[in-house]
């Protein structure tokens, strides 16, 4: 177990650098090597999720210098909680590749770009190290940069570049502060800048760097002042991109990141610095309500689905600035469902993209759902997630933010989620509507290829399995995962007991 | 592409070897003084692009080069992740320096794996900055097609 982390970095990376070479052998190499390194991924971090002893991190020292001096990779249950939501997304994402990228040349710089973003995931996960995590996370946005423009056409090529302005500017933001903090503390290490933190005075300045890294991490995450990127990059995609844009690329470098720096690294909480949170509440509130206001207005299914997206991330990060125990547990909870649901529902919009070529859902007439029955059924039930209807995990997870929201004494926050979750029914049912239901549907059209159904009915089966067994997910998945933010500076202490031995 | 003027192709024909060997000497040496394996990769890169805009390359060229590039790209990442893994097998620990008292200090051979590390760093960017410009330049062969 000791080696885990660096396996789940060597094994993409190596697959990522033996797919140019292999596949011009044999195309299919390329596949298969990409397979490989996924199932043993997900295989690695399903392990980790479950076995590792909670409060007991695995520290590892690259070329064994103790912890202040190297970097070290420190993955504790929220790294490893956010392994398996990433890596069971990519597994599945993968499995609809095959036959979806039919469509595409190139499937060997595909691969290549796919494991690469995997990796830079998995880094910014598991490093404990401020500048190692923004190596990773500029390793992960370029390689979707490239992959938001992999189609090439001139709608793709400038969702891109939109992308990769913003992007940059983000990245930007975040090496500045990196660089104000290394220049006040004189390490990287994100335990050590934690110790450091403690003993500073909070000037403005301190404050400062701290926006930095908000506003950074928040266009990462596309919350609403910042989100105008995400509506062209995310449905210019190919879907299986899409899917992990959508569901696990923007919560692991925006909301994953920012919450590790806020709980773990500055260490304040609700009762401390209550401003901080009421940001964090604003920005949450406001992307809830005009994404979905925008979303209600969308005539393209994928544009609808990625504004879908912003106003899902505005319900985790409203979570975090209300920062009580059951809210958290509802971020994390909200984390894992809606990266299966929208993973899934941007797998759908592939499935009907494969077959029937269209995105605008004013050109369908209906009916889909007779030629198409399990993307129609796929759909009908990530979307009842995604809303947050019982009996799937969405729902837990919404009633767990309204639950947190009403313990702490914010009602306006409890009654806007809970009405803008009806919001949520309504626009993903106007797809439905649109697309699926009805009685004559276009004709000659069949169901999409049976690796593209299997992967969307396996992200049904994980949803309903999660709602199924959510208390037995929470006490061994949920809750060590929320305490390690909970704990705050805490997680300075155990790092440095851990590894200041060398 | 025709290529430039007998002056150019001249010019470039003396200096080629010298900008290769001093990317090679900044690679070698990265350990030691300022430089290493991106700077002296992107110098060895730019030996080989001054050579392909003096005297003009063709279609069949440029395709050839993106393969090899990209092949050479691959094989300096493995090289380098395979130094890394070295340390976990041999030495115990993920990029664990491996033999870190060999040679004196100071001198050529010293500092264990980090020169061979600089070695694979320098192929993997010479390659992918040749293949940046070889894909650049191709594209005009794409619009004409």
């Amino acid at each position: 177990m000791e080696i885990f982390p660096v396996l789940l970095i060597a094994i993409p990376l190596g697959g990522a650098f033996l797919i140019p070479i292999l596949y011009k052998a044999w195309n299919r190499l390329a596949e298969i090597v990409a397979g490989l390194c996924l199932a043993a991924v997900l295989a690695l971090s399903i392990y980790l999720a479950f076995f590792l002893v909670p409060g007991k991190p695995l520290v590892y020292l690259f070329g064994n210098w103790p912890v202040p001096l190297g970097i070290a990779f420190t993955v504790d249950r929220l790294s490893s909680f956010m392994l398996l939501v990433v890596s069971i997304l990519v597994f599945f994402s993968y499995i609809f590749a095959i036959r979806y990228m039919d469509h595409f040349t190139g499937s060997g710089k595909f691969y290549t770009l796919y494991l690469l973003m995997l990796v830079g995931m998995n880094g910014v996960v598991m490093t404990g190290d401020l500048f190692n995590m923004f190596v990773f996370i500029e390793i992960a946005s370029i390689s979707s940069y490239a992959l938001v423009a992999f189609g090439t056409e001139a709608e793709e090529l400038e969702a891109g570049f939109k992308y990769m302005v913003m992007g940059e500017i983000a990245s930007m933001m975040i090496l500045l502060a990196i660089a104000f903090i290394y220049a006040a503390t004189s390490t990287l290490n994100l335990a050590d800048i934690s110790r450091s933190f403690a003993a500073m005075d909070k000037t403005p300045g301190f404050w400062f760097v701290l926006i930095l890294l908000m506003s950074g991490f928040s266009i990462k995450a596309a919350l609403v002042p910042f989100h105008s990127w995400l509506p062209d990059a995310h449905p210019s995609a190919p879907a299986p991109i899409s899917a992990l844009l959508s569901g696990v690329f923007i919560k692991v470098l925006g909301v994953y990141a920012m919450a590790r720096i806020l709980f773990n690294v500055y260490g304040v909480s609700r009762a401390s610095y209550p401003a901080v949170f009421n940001a964090l509440l604003i920005l949450g509130l406001a992307s809830i309500i005009i994404a979905s206001l925008l979303a209600l207005y969308q005539k393209d299914y994928k544009r609808l689905l990625a504004y879908s997206s912003i106003s899902q991330i505005g319900y985790i990060v409203l979570a975090l600035g209300i920062g009580n125990e059951f809210a958290l547990i509802g971020a994390l909870a909200h984390i894992l469902s809606h990266s299966l649901g929208k993973g899934l529902l941007f797998l759908t919009s592939g499935s009907v993209v494969y077959r029937v070529g269209e995105r605008d859902i004013t050109k369908f007439t209906g009916g889909l759902g007779k030629q198409m029955p399990w993307t129609s059924l796929s759909y009908n039930l990530g979307a009842l997630s995604v809303a947050g209807m019982p009996p799937f995990l969405g729902f837990f997870s919404k009633l767990f933010i309204i639950l947190g929201a009403v313990k702490a004494g914010f009602i306006v926050p409890a009654v806007v989620a809970g009405l803008f979750a009806v919001v949520t029914l309504g626009y993903l049912l106007k797809i439905t509507n649109k697309v699926f239901w009805g009685k004559e549907g276009i004709k000659g059209i069949k169901e999409s290829p049976f690796v593209m159904v299997f992967a969307m009915v396996s992200l049904v089966v994980l949803l309903v399995a999660g709602g199924a067994f959510f208390f037995w997910l929470k006490p061994h998945l949920l809750q060590p995962a929320a305490d390690v933010l909970l704990k705050g500076t805490e997680y300075a202490e155990i790092v440095f007991r851990i590894g200041a031995g060398g | 592409m025709k290529g430039m003027t007998p002056i150019v192709k001249v010019v470039a024909r003396i200096v080629g070897g010298f900008i290769f060997i001093y990317g090679c000497y900044i690679v070698l040496y990265g350990h030691l003084s300022p430089g290493g394996g991106f700077a002296g990769g992107a110098i060895i890169a730019a030996c080989f692009i001054l050579s392909r805009l003096a005297f003009g390359t063709t279609a069949s060229q440029e395709k050839s080069a993106s393969i090899s590039s990209s092949i050479f790209e691959s094989t300096g990442g493995l090289l380098f992740l395979l130094i890394a893994l070295l340390g976990l097998f041999v030495g115990g620990y993920f990029f664990i320096n491996l033999f870190p008292s060999f040679g004196t200090p100071g001198r050529l051979v010293s500092a264990g794996s980090i020169p061979f590390s600089n070695i694979a760093i320098g192929i993997k960017v010479a390659a992918a900055i040749l293949s940046i410009f070889v894909v650049l330049a191709s594209t005009k062969y794409i619009f004409k097609e």
